[in-house]
């Protein structure tokens, strides 16, 4: 690792000020920052660790009543939790116990690995981002591998989640790295079926519309059973082949239609 | 910067760098050998300790985010007198070691595992071991060990799924 400085602010407003640096960069749990630095591949001045930043941990509900998450808040705190089912049943399986122990979910949002679970169950819910700025809708925040809405400095501080009437998260693992070869997170709302899918795609999380408004009007395993999965976009490697994950985006979004129930 | 944090009870304090890894504060400026480093993506396990009770590994943490911390590391995990915790007797029972390079990791994911749910099922001893890996043992008698030291029969152990 290249040397860099550890700043550890316990509000957001002096984490902020510490991130104006442009050569400051925010530290979550540190389960993707740190191996990155380890390999060189970043060499940021300092490091902003966001871990004793209080406002930014724990769960509670606004008053609005929806469930808000601090950013950094551990996936072993949200696998804990028992509001959300389908969240923390997702965060409970995210890498390892380790990993869970330290990892963030503002870390894993901010980082948007196309692979990575949050990104899914974030999108599928319809969640909203809060940010030290401003408010951002899930639709608006995911922008492609490893590409967010957030600018330079901004940190994601709470996620806030209208709980949905049944939702499921469906993940087939990628036994090396235990991220997603592919994952499909389904939410019925009142108002319609949102399903998110990760580790598919080149362009990162995504939702699959052509199920939503299916699974909409019939909240069935069966209701997608005519619908193809376009595999021109999707990711092949040494993993899988684009035919496969395609394939398994309706497997896994039927399996997670039947958890849901 | 200087930090102080409490390893194996006694309290330490020490002079790190930003850029210093937890594991090598323990192993190199403490002299804490019994951790070890088996990679250098995470994924292996062989560095895990506690911290404020939790199973972390120390290759993925910075010494100065241990600041305040308690830390208990497998040479903090015997008896002040050298007997052996029920996890460490079942893993030389049982067979639980070969070359012993992930035992460290292994006894300290397990004791974690055991003061969180004492009477494990096999598949939640397999779940949990997920972080980490081993060359040697192929894990049977890993996780015959961890179902012994919980005090449940080790018979029926079995491949996963
Ligand atoms: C062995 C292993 C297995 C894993 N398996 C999975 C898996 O199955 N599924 C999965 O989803 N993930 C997996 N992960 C990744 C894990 O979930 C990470 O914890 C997560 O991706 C990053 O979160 P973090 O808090 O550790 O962030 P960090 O590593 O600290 O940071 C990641 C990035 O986000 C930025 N950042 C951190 N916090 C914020 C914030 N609040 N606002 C703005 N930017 C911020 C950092 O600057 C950095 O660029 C795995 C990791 C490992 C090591
Ligand atoms: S050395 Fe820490 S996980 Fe391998
Ligand atoms: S006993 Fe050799 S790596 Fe596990």
């Amino acid at each position: 690792m290249y040397e860099f400085d550890v700043i550890r602010p316990a509000t957001i407003s002096e984490a902020v000020e510490a991130l104006a640096d442009e050569d400051a960069q925010a530290l979550g749990g540190g389960q993707t920052l740190i191996p990155t630095l380890k390999a060189r591949l970043a060499s940021p001045s300092a490091l902003v660790s966001l871990s004793k930043v209080a406002e930014m941990i724990g769960i509670c509900y606004d008053d609005q009543g929806r469930l808000c998450i601090g950013a950094a808040t551990t996936h072993a705190a949200v696998a804990r939790d028992t509001s959300y089912p389908a969240l923390s049943a997702m965060a409970a399986h995210i890498g390892d116990p380790a990993v869970r122990n330290r990892g963030t979910i503002g870390g894993s949002l901010a980082n948007n690995d196309p692979a990575a679970c949050y990104p899914a169950g974030v999108l599928a819910s319809n969640a909203t981002i809060t940010t030290n700025k401003r408010e951002i809708a899930a639709d608006d925040f995911f922008q492609g591998l490893f590409e967010t809405a957030l600018e330079e400095g901004e940190i994601v501080t709470e996620v806030k989640f209208t709980i949905p009437q049944a939702a499921n998260y469906q993940k087939f693992i990628q036994p090396a790295s235990r991220f997603a070869l592919v994952g499909v997170f389904v939410a019925k709302f009142a108002d319609g079926v949102r399903v998110a899918v990760t580790g598919a795609s080149e362009e990162g999380v995504h939702r699959w519309t052509a199920a939503e408004e299916a699974l909409s009007s019939e909240f069935t395993p069966e209701a997608i059973a005519d619908l193809t999965v376009l595999s021109d976009t999707l990711i092949s490697d040494a993993h899988a082949i684009a035919d496969y994950r395609s394939h398994l985006v309706k497997v896994m979004t039927g399996r997670a239609v039947k958890a849901a129930g | 910067m200087d930090i102080s944090l409490t390893v194996n009870g006694h309290k330490v304090t020490a002079e790190v760098e930003g850029r210093k890894l937890l594991v090598s504060l323990l192993r190199e400026q403490l002299k804490l050998t019994g951790t070890h480093q088996g990679c250098d993506t995470s994924q292996c396990g062989a560095c895990m300790v506690h911290v404020d009770g939790l199973a972390v590994k120390s290759c993925a943490m910075l010494a100065v985010e241990a600041d305040g911390a308690e830390i208990t590391t497998i040479e903090g995990i015997a008896a002040p007198d050298g007997s052996l915790s029920p996890v460490q007797a079942a893993f030389q029972e049982y067979h639980g070691l070969q070359c012993g390079f992930c035992t460290p990791g292994m006894v300290m994911a397990a004791t974690a595992l055991l003061a969180e749910n004492p009477k494990p099922t096999e598949a939640e001893v397999r779940d949990y071991l997920e972080g980490n890996i081993c060359r040697c043992t192929g894990y049977h008698n890993i996780v015959k060990s961890i179902m012994a030291a919980s005090g449940q029969s080790v018979a029926p152990v079995a491949a996963a799924e």
